[in-house]
């Protein structure tokens, strides 16, 4: 069996409580903000609250980690980046001794426990696109698991959004 | 076009990939600490975006803080010469927040479409699953559904090359 769920202890996250304001300023900002000179005023105008107190609400979510940021979102491979989604299949007692050794390299940037045979999935995100092929067998020789890169063929535009 | 020259677009990616400044000013702090001037510094992050290589300025929610506590990725095995046609019905689904067509890797995987579907529960999940399943008649696709059990990583990609 697995540990505990981590949702089941009490986190900073967990008593971090989201009032009406919250809300409305993430479902705003999951939309865009205009690139101008006081773009926080903007948003704050249009929400009818204060620009400082926009900036105080983002930066207390931030360290609440109820955000995980705030800015720019990058078209990896567009900039020349590699982006790769990849999955293992890894024993039950081996899980997460081999978690940690995955989730040690810089270029990880999700790995999720997943229930399938296919067990671990993960997100490889590296500056050069060649260099997903060095991660990938970087992780077969530190684990001696075979990874099963799922390169993307196609993307069907979704718009990811959280309505809260 | 590109306002500035690639080392200096090197350091701007790098200053704002970690998230734009919660300053009333950003782009004017961003100017002061690169020492580039603040409208070729807008320009060329408007440029950034009209090109996609910046999907968007805004903000990115921890799902799971904000009450998205179960995820499923559900994995599709679909005709190829039907999978473009099913990407496009499963993204028009509200609770569907990605879709991609990926290589399949027989024998071991033989599914070639992924979509993600986010809710407050698995029984949530579930029940969304099953409605856009008769909706849109898709009873027929073998498929395979992939809780998460817990979320071991979650850091947005670095893609920009670190500043020299």
């Amino acid at each position: 069996m697995p540990a505990a769920p981590a949702d089941s202890r009490p986190t900073l996250q967990d008593k971090f409580e989201l009032d009406q304001t919250d809300r409305r300023i993430i479902n705003r900002l999951q939309d865009g903000m205009p690139v101008c000179d006081q773009p926080y005023l903007l948003v704050a105008d249009e929400l009818g609250i204060q620009e400082h107190e926009l900036l105080s609400r983002l930066q207390t979510m931030l360290d609440n980690k109820v955000l995980s940021r705030f800015g720019p979102m990058f078209h990896a491979e567009r900039l020349g980046g590699g982006l790769a989604l990849a999955a293992m299949r890894i024993p039950e007692d081996e899980f997460d001794h081999v978690a940690a050794q995955v989730n040690e390299l810089p270029e990880i940037a999700h790995n999720y426990q997943r229930t399938h045979k296919f067990n671990m999935w993960f997100v490889i995100a590296t500056e050069q696109k060649a260099d997903v092929e060095r991660v990938v067998s970087q992780i077969e020789s530190t684990t001696g698991y075979p990874v099963y890169n799922m390169p993307k063929i196609e993307e069907y535009y979704v718009g990811l959004r959280f309505p809260v | 076009m590109n306002v500035l020259t690639e080392v200096q677009q090197d350091r701007l990616k790098a200053a704002i990939q970690d998230g734009l400044p919660l300053t009333a000013t950003p782009y004017r702090t961003l100017s002061l600490q690169l020492d580039l001037p603040e409208p070729l510094v807008m320009e060329q992050i408007e440029h950034w975006l009209r090109e996609g290589y910046i999907k968007r300025m805004g903000l990115v929610v921890r799902h799971h803080a904000v009450g998205y506590r179960s995820n499923a990725m559900v994995v599709w095995n679909v005709a190829d010469d039907k999978v473009d046609q099913v990407g496009e019905l499963l993204r028009q689904a509200d609770c569907v927040t990605l879709c991609y067509k990926r290589r399949r890797q027989l024998p071991d995987w033989p599914y070639n479409l992924y979509c993600m579907i986010h809710g407050k529960s698995r029984e949530s999940v579930l029940t969304q699953l099953e409605l856009l399943t008769r909706q849109y008649e898709l009873q027929h696709i073998p498929r395979s559904i992939l809780f998460s059990n817990q979320q071991f990583k979650q850091t947005g990609g670095h893609y920009a090359r670190r500043a020299s």
